[in-house]
């Protein structure tokens, strides 16, 4: 394998390894901060229990999101020179602004929140929770910014081959952002609500049936109800952007390989780009002209439309963005069914402890539904912006760097192998946790005798 | 409002040098102290270990955030300087990240696995913070000899990888002097005592190397006036070693009193020492090759990025001597409740 492809690997996996754990701490900071205020409001001490192991899993999420983000930082120079030599420009501030609005804040007052219950003031606490969250979520403002900027670049001009920035608000507000970061902000959101309600569903199942997991389950599970309609709404929103700016894209997940009206929307199909069609498809009739354009007989790109002279295809390879967006939906619709019904189940009974156990046993490996929908989501977005790296601007193959292969597949060796360590690690952790608590040697037991606990463990407010 | 200092072609790479400059020597102080707290494990015993852990436990995240600000200033500001120098250095670079992911997450598996388990994070705690300061020392020497690549520049980068080593684990020592008390800050002082030798060599010997390799250096250091200029920087390095020394034979005291001294004082060597590396390479940002000027962004994107800067910077200063402020003292239990 050549270093291009080598290189590719290692940064896809790289930054697939980065993406759990931030879309993880993005929203579980908030909802942290709403356990604290619930707290604060109703001096209820499950809400605190709830706060003390959930605060557990956004620290060891943060520190895996924290390394591996480092990673990705120093891979820009070492794989991907072109990318900063060339548009550097509008990358590097962009870059510059996240470590310094939202990378500095986040890492000391999460040291506060952590471990700073006793030593400060309870208002300083919660700030300092609020804070963590709020830097999580500069940092996801940034780093979109950026990459929806590569999707759609706007506000600059080449120069002897260099991108120089002209106008700052049209790159931030770049055509792309908004969309882009809607939709990950609230994949953010969902993967937090069935992550939640996934391993409280565990604790149950397990024997745990204090008021802690009650909450904490009804929260989950109704924060994901919540969340995916709006969810399929932006995504809808956001698919209608990309075939403004990148109708390649759409065309690849669509797998409509010739431009016209009454396109079917493919639920399944094989598409194979040797014979430029698909085979095995089920289809719903007018589908995709429906979704993309709301009329049936409305126009939807194909792929044969990027296409060069001499035969090159200019268009994304069909088959990953093709698969990654089914899987994508799948799972959101997976989410909607669950999640619906489990809260209409919750209503009906008006109690957390009401819910079959089939239902709950099946949100146990729903807890990673998030990871799966946000991976198979930017394989769709990212794999589907080839052969650009900053479309229209910059090659994914003028970027790479001269290093020879062997090195890149060396580390990209140890950097798998690392990967799948600590992922297995941090899964059984979290269970462990899980299993910790619901045995009752977690925080939540120490139970106060009569009065003196109270006063131990809740700072004045 | 860019011509406010003259050319703006010239202040601007100055001034990012030096911030990049001031983010890698907070950098190398603060994850020094911490990364050299984790190279010392193996001497400690089960229980010192997690009193070490505690010292650095609030801290070490925003430590390593100066190497993010350090590396992302470089990629800012001097994008081909970035790519040269990284290329260049993929390997040692790659096993720094393996070792930062390593102990990164080890502070929190350690506790939060499985007790049977606990030892091996420990392990990889240590391990990783070796192959970090390895590395980083690694680099440091190859950079130092302008990113060539012989046998030569092998065994000086060899050199400096130990010397660093040895220079974390002892300000890692001085700051557990700091941050603990009984047996185990007896400890670090006898660590601290070994590492002071390790120290002098080192310092000793890549102020030798430098000038001898690189006639610009010899240039720039022994030239008059520019060699009494900087006779300062040897005379005060020799002073604080003598005084840390003098330190070192009389800690602990019996009140505790002195026990931020060797701390303070290798925040100063470090300082000077990096002053001194700083002199010699201006105006390169890629030694003998690339100048900063040359390698300088755009100066309407360095602008941008220096009014947030201005506005940023003191604010994190700020929050960071708060959280410095909340934990300090003595090193306990690191406790969620």
């Amino acid at each position: 394998m050549d270093t291009l492809l080598l290189s590719r690997i290692q940064f896809g996996a790289n930054i697939s390894f980065h993406i759990l754990f931030p879309t993880i701490t993005i929203a579980l900071g908030w909802v942290l901060l709403f356990f604290k205020l619930r707290f604060n409001a109703t001096g209820d001490l499950k809400w605190m229990e709830a706060y003390r192991f959930w605060v557990k899993v956004f620290a060891l999420s943060f520190a895996m999101g924290v390394v591996s983000g480092i990673t990705m930082s120093f891979q820009f120079g070492t794989n991907w020179p072109g990318f900063m030599e060339t548009v550097g420009n509008i990358a590097g501030p962009l870059l510059a602004y996240e470590i310094m609005t939202a990378f500095f804040l986040e890492a000391v007052f999460l040291g506060i929140m952590l471990f700073g219950f006793s030593r400060v003031p309870g208002w300083l606490h919660t700030l300092a929770t609020f804070l963590v969250a709020f830097g999580t979520t500069m940092s996801a403002f940034w780093i979109l910014v950026l990459n929806s900027w590569m999707h759609t670049p706007a506000g600059f001009e080449m120069r002897d081959g260099v991108a120089f920035a002209t106008d700052w608000w049209a790159i931030i507000f770049n055509p792309s952002m908004p969309y882009r970061l809607v939709h990950m902000l609230l994949a953010s959101g969902l993967t937090v609500a069935f992550l939640i309600a996934g391993l409280s569903a565990f604790r149950w199942l397990i024997g745990d049936r204090g008021a802690e997991v009650r909450a904490t389950l009804k929260s989950g599970l109704i924060l994901g109800a919540a969340l995916i309609p709006l969810q399929i709404l932006a995504g809808d929103f956001h698919g209608l952007n990309t075939l403004e700016h990148q109708p390649a894209k759409v065309a690849a997940m669509e797998g409509n390989w010739e431009t016209g009206p009454n396109v079917p929307l493919l639920l399944f199909a094989v598409p194979d780009e040797e014979t430029r069609s698909n085979s095995m498809e089920i289809a719903i009739p007018n589908g995709a002209s429906l979704i993309l354009t709301h009329k049936s007989d409305g126009v939807v790109p194909g792929l044969n439309d990027f296409v060069a002279e001499d035969g090159t295809a200019l268009h994304p390879p069909v088959a990953p963005v093709f698969y990654s967006f089914r899987v994508m939906v799948g799972t959101g619709m997976a989410m909607l069914l669950l999640s619906w019904t489990a809260v209409a189940i919750m209503a009906r009974r008006r109690d957390a402890g009401a819910l079959p156990k089939p239902l709950l046993w099946a949100l146990v490996p729903m807890a990673f539904s998030g990871w799966v929908a946000t991976l198979a989501g930017w394989y769709t977005t990212e794999i589907g912006r080839q052969p650009w790296l900053v479309q229209g601007v910059l090659t994914t193959e003028q970027a790479v760097a001269d290093v020879p292969a062997p090195f890149v597949g060396t580390t990209l060796v140890a950097y798998l192998a690392i990967y799948v360590l600590l992922l297995a690690a941090y899964v059984s952790v979290l269970f462990y946790l899980a299993r910790k608590a619901a045995r009752g040697e977690g925080p939540r037991r120490r139970t106060p005798l009569a009065g003196e606990a109270i006063v131990a463990q809740v700072p004045a407010e | 409002m860019m011509d406010l200092f003259g050319d703006p072609a010239r202040w601007l790479p100055v001034t990012f040098a030096a911030l990049m400059g001031l983010s890698i020597l907070i950098y190398v102080v603060l994850d020094g102290f911490d990364l050299g707290v984790g190279v010392l494990f193996p001497f400690a015993g089960e229980a010192e270990k997690d009193r070490m852990v505690a010292s650095i436990g609030p801290f070490w995240d925003a430590n390593e955030t100066w190497l993010v600000l350090a590396v992302g200033l470089l990629l800012v500001a001097f994008p081909a300087a970035h790519g040269t120098i990284l290329t260049a250095l993929y390997l040692p670079v790659a096993i720094m990240l393996i070792g930062l992911i390593l102990r990164g997450v080890a502070f929190e598996f350690r506790v939060k696995a499985p007790l049977p388990h606990k030892g091996r994070w420990n392990f990889a705690f240590w391990s990783g913070s070796l192959m970090t300061s390895l590395s980083q020392g690694w680099m440091l020497g190859l950079y130092i000899m302008g990113l060539e690549q012989t046998p030569a520049t092998w065994v000086f980068a060899a050199l400096t990888a130990v010397f660093l080593t040895v220079g974390y684990s002892f300000i890692g020592a001085t700051w557990l002097i700091l941050k603990t008390d009984g047996d185990l800050q007896r400890k670090a002082v006898a660590w601290a005592r070994g590492g002071i030798w390790g120290l002098v060599l080192g310092l000793g010997a890549i102020s030798l190397a430098s000038p001898l390799v690189s006639p610009r250096i010899w240039q720039k250091w022994f030239s008059v006036p520019e060699i009494f200029l900087l006779a300062p920087l040897p005379i005060l390095s020799g002073a604080l070693v003598v005084l840390l020394w003098l330190a070192l034979r009389r800690l602990p005291t019996s009140d505790d009193s002195w026990a931020w001294f060797p701390f303070v004082a290798s925040i100063v060597l470090f300082t000077l020492a990096f002053f001194g590396m700083a002199y010699s390479f201006y105006p390169y940002v890629v030694p003998e090759q690339l100048t900063i000027y040359e390698a300088a962004s755009a100066p309407e994107s360095l602008f941008i990025i220096l009014i947030g800067t201005c506005i940023v910077l003191p604010m994190i200063g700020g929050y960071t001597a708060l959280a410095y402020v909340i934990f300090r003292g003595k090193a306990t239990e690191l406790r969620y409740d």
